[in-house]
């Protein structure tokens, strides 16, 4: 994290969204994601809404302003849906996007909500053809007779379109709801996972799915964990793992069998039992989890820690990074709001030298491993100058309170950021607030 | 803790040590529990798991829902009270009990 001459420091470089305060339900954003270059980034909201922004390559004269994401397509991916048989709302929240790597001019991205997957494939019209024999500009069809010559259509430039459109619906294969999507390496399979199975799809085949993972025990009441997340491994086609409920993570390998119920490795980190306590199991509970883009490690979220795990160690992470430590003596009050069942996610930048993840009174917090350092900062509309750097911020847990401090009791747990994103490249970040989406840069010196 | 030398210790003053230091989690669920006497023993258990898989409100029928669906525009109706003893689904919802859906803008604000 630290460039030359010391510390990294962060910008303020676009805002994306509503300024007022009152926040339609439709525009909570629920997802946050860059394509494998960096050039799209995608959003998701709960009124079923994907808007993809492109970044454009600013002047070249102007280091300072490397780039800027501006609108490059918006579209309607899910509506709401009324399930009859069980008298249930299918919310048309967008819980996940993941974008496929590119392999032709159009863009493909797969959107979900709590049923259904789409693949929508986004694409540029830049030319459109002009001059039919049969046809006038409009549209309307000529009097044939009128016609006495015959001439080729020819293509002509026109402004840029951007079309996006569903190629695939995959629907009808999860009684619960998907949690997480996750490409293969292999760019032509994908799992979705639910809160008590994973299934694995082929992308050209939309009305078979392979369950691959089952844990629904036969009676119900037996029920003790559900499947929070599931990831392919960034480059071993047969491995993926999948988090619970009670923080485990299982990593199971597609070659053992048909159904990976058995897993091949099981990460779980021992308790303490004299420490445990009626919030212990509710606050272990993985919300994310995430392979290193090096495919060594993986990133795991819980409700007050990020924990990074050797795929080649079980028996416990190698590093435990605290976000919000402070929160143990609130968990009362956390659990009677419902803020205790929050689930951020996390994620690492470019080389895995850092990772990020959200917390409360949109505060967002990076932990340096290589540095051993973390940084606490803000996305608010108040820091929000062109090329402002951000501050870091400190809570303070308890006693006196320094000046530039904020005490625990002041946090607004209604400001929550549950997503970022980390450009696969470059050092821009993506942080989702309730409503808005805001771009920060690091300082090009 | 200022005395580091364990084995020298009684067992008195290790018991008023730990009654000192009760961790911050067991102090919130005695918290917790003060206020909800009723809370289960288990909490991770089955309950609030299936509360967890049938989230969202349940309806009585599609007419139902495409009544609440039909009162969006500014009209907060009081969502339920959440009973942290109870799973819902045991009694008929009336429609003091659903809250209102706002309708969706068709634009999202982020691509104004």
């Amino acid at each position: 994290m630290a460039g030359p001459g010391g510390d990294m420091q962060w910008c303020f470089s676009q805002v994306k969204g509503a300024i007022d305060d009152d926040v339609a339900e439709a525009d909570i954003i629920s997802t946050v994601e860059f394509n494998h270059t960096g050039e799209l980034l995608a959003t998701g909201d709960k009124g079923g809404r994907v808007v993809i922004f492109q970044q454009e390559i600013e002047n070249k004269n102007l280091p300072q302003f490397r780039s800027e994401y501006n609108v490059y397509s918006t579209f309607q991916s899910h509506e709401p849906e009324f399930d009859y048989l069980k008298s249930l709302e299918i919310e048309e929240k967008i819980n996940k996007i993941r974008w496929l790597p590119q392999k032709n001019a159009a863009q493909f991205l797969l959107s979900t909500n709590d049923k259904t997957i789409k693949l929508w494939k986004i694409s540029e019209r830049d030319k459109r053809p002009e001059g039919y024999n049969l046809k006038e500009e409009d549209g309307r069809y000529k009097d044939p007779n009128s016609i006495t010559s015959l001439r080729v259509p020819v293509l002509i430039p026109m402004d840029l379109m951007v079309e996006a459109s569903p190629r695939r619906v995959f629907a009808n294969a999860h009684t619960y709801h998907i949690n997480s999507i996750s490409v293969n390496s292999d760019e032509e399979t994908y799992l979705s996972a639910d809160d008590l199975r994973i299934n694995l799809w082929n992308l050209e085949i939309t009305d078979r799915s392979f369950n691959i993972v089952d844990i629904k025990p036969a009676n119900m009441e037996e029920l003790t964990e559900v499947i929070t997340a599931a990831e392919f491994h960034p480059h071993q086609c047969n491995t993926f793992v999948y988090s619970s409920s009670k923080g485990t993570i299982r990593l199971c390998d597609m070659r053992a069998s048909a159904l990976c119920d058995k897993q091949s490795k099981l990460f779980e980190e021992p308790e303490d039992p004299s420490n445990r306590s009626f919030f212990s199991e509710i606050i272990s509970s993985i919300s994310d989890v995430k392979f290193s883009h090096n495919g060594r490690y993986m990133m795991t979220r819980d409700y007050l820690s990020v924990k990074i795990w050797d795929l080649n160690m079980e028996n416990r992470p190698v590093e435990t990074y605290q976000v919000h430590e402070y929160l143990r003596s609130k968990l009362c009050s956390l659990y009677e709001n419902d803020c205790i069942f929050d689930k951020f996610e996390c994620c690492w930048n470019g080389n895995d030298s850092v990772v990020m993840t959200g917390s409360y009174n949109n505060f967002f917090r990076m932990f340096d491993r290589g540095q051993r350092r973390d940084v606490t900062l803000e996305a608010s509309r108040e820091n929000s100058k062109p090329m402002q750097v951000l501050k870091p911020r400190k809570v303070c847990a308890g006693g006196k309170r320094k000046k530039d401090e904020i005490s625990v009791d002041s946090l607004d747990f209604n400001k929550k950021i549950l997503h970022t994103a980390w450009h696969p490249q470059d050092n821009i970040i993506a942080v989702a607030t309730t409503n808005n989406l805001y771009i920060f840069q690091d300082k090009v010196n | 803790m200022s005395e580091e030398v364990d084995g020298t210790r009684t067992a008195e003053e290790k018991q008023e040590m730990e009654d000192k230091v009760i961790s911050p989690e067991k102090a919130e669920e005695a918290k917790l529990k003060a206020r909800y006497p009723n809370l289960g023993a288990k909490p991770g258990g089955s309950d609030l798991l299936r509360k967890r898989l049938q989230k969202g409100p349940k309806y009585f029928d599609s007419g139902d829902y495409n009544m609440a669906k039909a009162k969006m525009k500014n009209k907060q109706l009081p969502s339920a009270p959440t009973e942290k003893t109870e799973i819902t689904g045991g009694h008929i919802p009336t429609p003091q009990d659903l809250p209102q859906r706002k309708t969706s803008i068709v634009a999202s604000k982020l691509a104004g």
